[in-house]
């Protein structure tokens, strides 16, 4: 009797373990490109340099303070003379002068805060990172756009390509398939100043900046991490040699 | 110098129950000798408590539960969470501590009710301290959830707005009393305050007394072990148990060592993985709350996802209310029917390790329907997921309710008179 | 007793030993908690040194400049003004500066760097209220006949002399402080910061 029961049971396992690949369906794929992060100091200064120029007029960094830029190598002097424009002290955030509720009327939307912008687009298909080197390097020209622009990773995105006269003017190409779906292709129209080599790798820098930005504690974070681990491996040893030492008297 | 401590002692022991409560609890406490692994657990719960209880109250020096919005356009809580995170002296590690924290909490909770499970710790004369558990279980989900609005991120407020609304569902008080939960029409600056208060002051001060009653009453019975004998039924001419030995500092030096080893997977994930792969700080919730705009889409923090799964597996409407409103009852219900578990089971035997294949095989259906219920509840449903939740729901309930039946029929092989040791 | 007994020298190491290093972690771990009640970084931005451009302070005119949170005031003494210092010194309880109020080079008779500027934190050193200005001089101050211009504590009616000496018998114990501070200019005063600490 419980013999038949049990295997009736084993296989409703069966199917409940099978469960997952059910449900595991559906859903939009986004194809992200990996993004080189890189922590090296002169990737990061210039990182800073293209956000200081094209990102900070219009999208704030209001949880950052200029003189955290000495955690990636410069010194208050440069910071004040290559990365501030206006008069303010090396000591205070990297707010804008727009206001969020003046850039909503221009923008329809207000720009993003960009402190946390490499921790706010992780996501199941990639990092932050991925997300944002991704979609900085496909940009298209769209005549139906307000602004002219539109973006494969970001459809109908609300901000123009700001970094365009560095990287040219793309356009895309789609391509129906026959079960319906479409796929984008991007072409470069018009070259702009730089290489596609050196454009990538601008964008590379900027994208290790923002997530240097997102979380400028991370490398300390896991270098305390190395030492707590390390000792703790120590106090375990010994825990367990003295915990062995106790029980030695319980038979 | 030795006579002048005891003469210390024996003064305070003339005036507060110093050395009798050290005897009673931790010296001349009997334990069974024969713990295993899972029994890390209960003290590891503890010391969660205890991190969550520090980091907490180190928080609150500088966290702002204020949904107004700043200069730079940011609500103020949501800034004030990024301040502590930037720019408080240490204060990234405190946070992580806390958030990781909440988790792990609820990871070394799972395992200790798991363990009752499995050694049937709940059975007589232990009813009391699993009905405790319960309560603390339900009171650890209210404080957790109430604590996940404080960052005020997009995760926070369209968390709360979809729970809250559910207590919309019951008929007649329902849209009054999501009103007074919120006080607000909205989850707004008055939810976040109220919600504060309860995380900080009002859910902890249960906790905190619940934790106790649930020590003080398995002090008076004693622990269950992984046998499921009774050590008191066996006493040498001293009346000590013969399978007990004094709590401290046997299990004391065993659980510093469980503490430890806790500690290095803690730390693993707190200083090279503190958001838990989106797991335990969810990616969504580094926007800061947008009332106008909902999240593609949102979930529920892991250790709440198989009650979640259950409350979204309801669809059909029953007695003319809608099915909203069963959601909430069952899922309600998934949590309280823990609390029956001492009797529901019938079995002649408390361990695993006497009980038959009946219930080894139940239990691992159990097992396994709660983890694709937790699985389903970080997805979006679609029907096909609907249905397996649906299934899963009905094998969670099964467990429960056709336990009378099952653990009586279930063929057991026979208790030792002792337990086994090594 | 019974583990007294068996404490052998092994076991004594092995506790001394995990007792130690422990009582290391439980110290390690309460450095961040202790840290995190030190200034924040916004604070320490908030008291960083703040520049004055005193190029349009007339004389016997004073302007207060805001570093980290207290009134420092900034006075253009006139020839008057530092004169009555003369007068004051056998009334101010410490006439030489010997109390550590102020940076070795404010530590003269008339507190400053340049005596045309006094800069002193205005804060009254007994309770720490804010004393008002009273640079007017005999009955008119409202003080006294005889008074030669200086500050008045609203709160316990401390009297300070114009180098912010405080007179003797007041509430008040010592004179004014005097924070660093430097010229990086003519008419130009970075407080808060003397390129030495």
């Amino acid at each position: 009797m419980s013999i038949r029961v049990i295997k009736t049971l084993k296989r409703l396992a069966a199917i409940v373990l099978f469960a997952p690949a059910l449900a595991l369906s559906a859903g939009a794929e986004l194809h992200l490109d990996k993004a080189p992060v890189s922590s090296d100091p002169a990737a990061l200064q210039n990182g800073a340099k293209v956000f200081v120029n094209y990102c900070l007029n219009c999208h704030s960094a209001s949880f950052a303070r200029y003189n955290t830029l000495q955690q990636i190598g410069l010194d208050e002097q440069q910071i004040r003379d290559n990365l501030m424009f206006t008069g303010e002290r090396v000591g205070d955030l990297m707010k804008i002068a727009m206001r969020p509720a003046e850039s909503k009327v221009w923008f329809g939307v207000t720009p993003p805060d960009l402190t946390l912008i490499a921790r706010q687009r992780a996501s199941e298909f990639g990092s932050g990172a991925d997300w944002l080197y991704t979609y900085l390097r496909q940009f298209y020209r769209d005549p139906a756009r307000p602004t002219g622009w539109n973006n494969v990773v970001f459809g109908n995105v609300g901000m123009p390509h700001a970094l365009w006269e560095l990287q040219g003017q793309q356009v895309a190409k789609v391509t129906e398939h026959e079960d319906g779906t479409k796929s984008v292709a991007l072409e470069l129209a018009t070259p702009g100043r730089m290489s596609v080599e050196e454009y990538d790798k601008t964008v590379a820098d900027l994208v290790s900046f923002l997530v240097w930005m997102g979380e400028p504690m991370a490398d300390k974070r896991k270098t305390i991490g190395m030492y707590v681990l390390i000792f703790l491996a120590g106090l375990f040893v010994l825990s367990y040699a003295l915990k062995k030492n106790y029980w030695k008297d319980i038979h | 110098m030795t006579t002048k401590s005891q003469e210390l002692m024996h003064w305070i022991d003339a005036r507060f129950p110093l050395t009798s409560t050290w005897k009673a609890h931790l010296s001349e406490y009997y334990a069974p000798k024969n713990f295993n692994f899972w029994y890390f657990f209960g003290s590891l719960a503890l010391l969660v408590l205890v991190i969550q209880i520090v980091t907490g109250i180190f928080l609150v020096m500088h966290y702002k539960p204020d949904a107004s919005v700043n200069a730079s356009g940011i609500p103020v809580a949501f800034a004030s969470v990024e301040y502590i995170m930037r720019e408080v002296p240490g204060g990234w590690l405190i946070r992580y501590l806390h958030s990781t924290g909440a988790s792990a909490f609820f990871v070394v909770v799972y395992l200790h009710m798991f363990r009752g499970l499995l050694y049937g710790s709940y059975r007589k004369p232990r009813e009391l301290i699993w009905v405790f558990g319960t309560l603390i279980f339900l009171a650890l989900m209210a404080e957790a959830f109430m604590g996940y609005l404080l960052p005020w991120g997009q995760m926070s407020f369209w968390g709360a707005q979809v729970i809250v609304n559910l207590f919309s569902a019951i008929p007649v008080i329902g849209p009054d009393l999501s009103l007074v939960i919120r006080g607000d029409y909205v989850v707004s600056d008055a939810t976040l305050n109220r919600f504060f208060s309860f995380h900080v002051i009002a859910v902890p001060l249960v906790l905190i007394g619940l934790v106790l009653a649930h020590i003080v009453a398995l002090h008076e019975v004693g622990s269950n072990n992984p046998d499921g004998v009774e050590i008191k039924k066996k006493k040498d001419a001293n009346g000590i148990p013969l399978d007990g030995i004094p709590f401290h500092p046997y299990y004391t030096v065993k659980d510093i060592m469980g503490v430890v080893g806790f500690l290095i997977v803690f730390s693993a994930i707190l200083f090279f993985a503190p958001e838990g792969g989106g797991y335990f700080l969810e990616y969504n919730n580094f926007i800061p709350a947008d009332p106008l705009k909902t999240p593609p889409h949102i979930a529920p923090v892991w250790y709440f996802t198989p009650f979640y799964s259950i409350l979204r597996a309801v669809t059909y409407p029953l007695f003319g209310v809608d099915a909203k409103f069963w959601g909430v009852v069952a899922m309600g219900a998934s949590v309280v029917i823990i609390a029956f578990l001492p009797w529901l089971d019938r079995s002649p035997v408390k361990s695993i390790r006497y009980k038959g294949g009946l219930f080894k095989a139940i239990l691992a259906v159990f097992l396994v329907a709660f983890f694709i219920l937790g699985y389903l509840g970080v997805l979006p449903p679609t029907p096909g997921r609907t249905l397996v939740a649906q299934i899963c729901s009905v094998l969670y309930f099964a467990f429960f309710l056709l336990m009378p039946w099952y653990s009586k029929l279930d063929k057991c092989k026979p208790e030792p008179e002792r337990v086994t040791f090594k | 007793m019974s583990v007294d007994q068996k404490m052998d020298s092994g076991r004594r190491q092995l506790l001394v030993a995990t007792s130690a290093v422990g009582g290391v972690a439980v110290v390690a771990t309460a450095v961040p908690f202790v840290a995190s009640l030190t200034p924040s970084e916004r604070a320490k931005a908030a008291g960083a040194p703040v520049e004055a451009d005193i190029g349009k302070l007339a004389p016997g005119e004073m302007m207060t400049v805001e570093w980290r949170g207290k009134p420092v005031w900034i006075l253009r003494r006139t020839p008057e003004m530092l004169a009555s210092l003369e007068k004051t010194e056998p009334l101010v309880s410490d006439p030489a500066s010997e109390k550590p109020m102020q940076p070795e080079y404010a530590q003269n008779k008339h507190r400053s760097i340049n005596p045309e500027y006094l800069v002193a934190v205005g804060i009254c050193t007994h309770l720490g209220c804010s004393p008002s200005d009273k640079f007017k001089v005999g009955a008119e101050s409202g003080v006294g006949p005889d008074w030669p211009g200086g500050f008045l504590c609203p709160c316990h009616g401390s009297l300070f002399d114009l180098a912010g000496r405080v007179y003797r018998s007041m509430p008040a114990p010592d004179n004014l402080e005097i924070p660093p501070y430097k010229f990086l200019a003519d008419t130009r005063i970075l407080i808060g910061d003397d390129g030495k600490a």
